[in-house]
């Protein structure tokens, strides 16, 4: 346990922490995921954030269960580093299947920014706050979210047209 | 909608007649006019809507994603005030094929077919760095001389990596001539590269437990000469371009970016070193065998586009500092780590062992299996951090494998060094940023 992830979990008694091969993970709710980030930045001398993804869980077989950690679909990812202390802290907050949403991070790192909004176009997790919550990789139009478990990516054939309604007319 | 549309709606206003600009008469017609059919047009943007309401003082023009100076398919979007740049906004998905999906749906054999497709200019920094992940999770310690190799690889291809930077950012700017020579080396670098992969691109060299194949007859003599050729090279350049007082001119001071705002942006690699952060992976959290060679980070202090030229061209000095080290203390012994489980058996056997066969079956139609967990790992690749965050359920597919392009964070920094600039200085900007977009878009 790195000292990143002992002073975190000094602060937030409620968070999760796992040791994931030699890495260090702390499971948060989502009302103290923010709260964790702001004091991440002015605490922990964390200087960037690296990465926020999503993973989704739907129809995993061999999920391990955490204890004190209510599972559910969606899980987002976020990896910190803080180059004065040479560390790396991974957060965790799990979301559920219904509405999900999540606080965004982007007034605390604005390199979250583009990450965010990936996480919206692909998982459809909806980040509250963030400045411009649109897609960003794939078309406005689009509709699903390619990597959700159950988004096939066959069963739309792609079709290169301003109307949406006239690809699925082609299809049927 | 088409781009023209894009265009044009937000002309809307233009017709300020108040400003010293529009005093002359044909100026204000001409404006008017265009103006009025496209003013009550609903603007429809792809990429989202422009943050902010465009004032009459200003206009917002596209920039690609058919442009030669946007490497690839970038886009941007440019709120201009006269020739200053007030706001801009890149927008990415033109290459978007869906890689991480299809990560999902290949197994652990044949995932690095796949990443090394993202970054096109690097390939074998996503191969190690899916390797590197896949290898945590499966816990194998991989031989030394594997070790040794990838590091020489991956430094022989931060050199092709950066002569392909100094050769497009030459012929951004406007040093035509430098497109030649950096392709000249670069080519050199990629035959070298053939001759030990197979493939001058998209190698799938670097794969889970080791390497493809071992380094082939004669590698250390064609590495050393390729060193000196390319050496040689960089020399050349450097008297070419660095004193040049036009290159200069034209990158001096343009685009500057503070470290504050790099750090905040999570832009990595050049161009965190060129603000005066010396942060690089490979020798901060090392991982290969960085932590035994001799080599220094470069950085400079200006953050401008000048420097980060620089450091991209001693850069490659630096990785020519490891691949001579490397030749040197090249370790004998296997290639790829001896786990019949992740590890194909040698051809010869296949005719007489009848395990072998099995396995071999095995490991091309299923793969291997990998125990259950989840783990990050980083490696320094020619833009910066490129990250691999891989999600196993136990099976022979990884449940989610997420790749952190460099390029796709550091083209958040691009903003900044826009703003308040010349909009031709824009140019310079994106070539000095080097995106690739296969791997912003994956």
């Amino acid at each position: 346990m790195n000292s990143i992830a002992t002073q975190l979990k000094q602060k937030f008694e409620s968070s999760i922490h796992i040791d994931s091969l030699g890495q260090d993970v702390l499971y948060f709710s989502k009302e103290d995921y923010l709260d964790a980030v702001q004091y991440l930045k002015s605490e922990c001398e964390i200087t960037m954030c690296i990465d926020v993804t999503a993973v989704d869980f739907l129809g995993c077989n061999d999920r391990k269960a955490i204890e004190g950690v209510q599972l559910e679909r969606f899980e987002i990812v976020s990896n910190f580093i803080s180059h004065k202390r040479n560390e790396r802290v991974r957060l965790i907050v799990e979301i559920e299947e219904n509405h999900p949403t999540v606080a965004s991070i982007c007034s605390v790192f604005p390199g979250a920014n583009f990450a965010e909004r990936e996480v919206f176009d692909m998982f459809g997790i909806e980040f509250e706050g963030h400045p411009d919550m649109t897609r960003i990789l794939m078309p406005d139009e689009w509709q699903g979210h390619p990597l959700r478990k159950d988004d096939s990516p066959a069963r739309i054939p792609v079709n290169f047209t301003d109307d949406i309604s006239s690809a699925e007319e082609s299809f049927q | 909608m088409s781009e023209l549309d894009d265009a044009v709606t937000t002309l809307e206003g233009t017709a300020g007649n108040d400003d010293a600009r529009f005093q002359n008469e044909r100026l204000f017609d001409q404006t008017n006019e265009g103006a009025q059919g496209y003013k009550k047009k609903e603007v429809v943007i792809t990429g989202g809507p422009w943050p902010q309401d465009v004032t009459d003082e200003t206009m917002v023009i596209n920039m690609g994603p058919q442009h030669p100076s946007t490497h690839g398919v970038l886009r941007l979007m440019v709120e201009l005030d006269g020739e200053i740049v007030v706001d801009a906004k890149p927008i990415v998905g033109y290459l978007h094929t869906g890689m991480e999906k299809t990560g999902e749906e290949l197994t652990y054999v044949q995932g690095c077919t796949n990443v090394t497709r993202m970054d096109y200019a690097s390939p074998l920094s996503n191969e190690l760095v899916f390797s590197l992940a896949a290898e945590k999770l499966l816990g194998i310690e991989i031989p030394e001389r594997a070790t040794w190799a990838r590091m020489l690889l991956v430094e022989l291809n931060r050199i092709s990596s950066h002569l392909l930077f100094q050769a497009t950012n030459g012929m951004d700017v406007g040093a035509v001539s430098m497109m030649i020579y950096g392709w000249r080396e670069r080519e050199e670098v990629l035959r070298l590269l053939e001759k030990i992969t197979g493939l001058r691109m998209n190698h799938n060299y670097i794969r889970v437990g080791g390497i493809a194949a071992d380094l082939p007859e004669g590698w250390k003599k064609d590495v050393l000469e390729i060193c000196d050729k390319v050496e040689k090279g960089v020399h050349q350049y450097d008297s070419l371009l660095s004193g040049n007082p036009i290159f200069q001119e034209r990158m001096v001071g343009v685009g500057i970016l503070s470290t504050e705002q790099a750090l905040s942006l999570s832009a990595t690699g050049p161009i965190l070193r060129s603000t005066g952060y010396a942060w690089d992976l490979r020798k901060e959290q090392p991982y290969l065998a960085y932590d035994q060679v001799d080599f220094d980070v470069i950085t400079t202090s200006n953050g401008d586009v000048f420097d980060r030229y620089r450091i991209r061209l001693y850069e490659i000095l630096e990785s020519i500092k490891i691949v001579k080290q490397c030749v040197e203390n090249m370790p004998k012994g296997d290639y790829r780590v001896q786990d019949k489980k992740v590890t194909p058996p040698p051809r010869a056997r296949i005719d007489e062992s009848m395990e072998a066969l099995i396995h071999h079956f095995k490991l091309f139609t299923e793969g291997f299996k990998v125990p259950a967990g989840e783990t990050y790992a980083a490696v320094e690749s020619p833009r910066g951090e490129i990250g691999c965050y891989m999600v196993s359920d136990s099976s022979s597919k990884p449940l989610r494998m997420h790749v952190r392009g460099p390029s796709f964070y550091n083209l958040q920094s691009m903003v900044p060094m826009m703003k308040g600039r010349y909009f031709a200085d824009a140019v310079a900007v994106i070539s000095s940023v080097d995106p690739i977009m296969g791997e912003v878009d994956r």
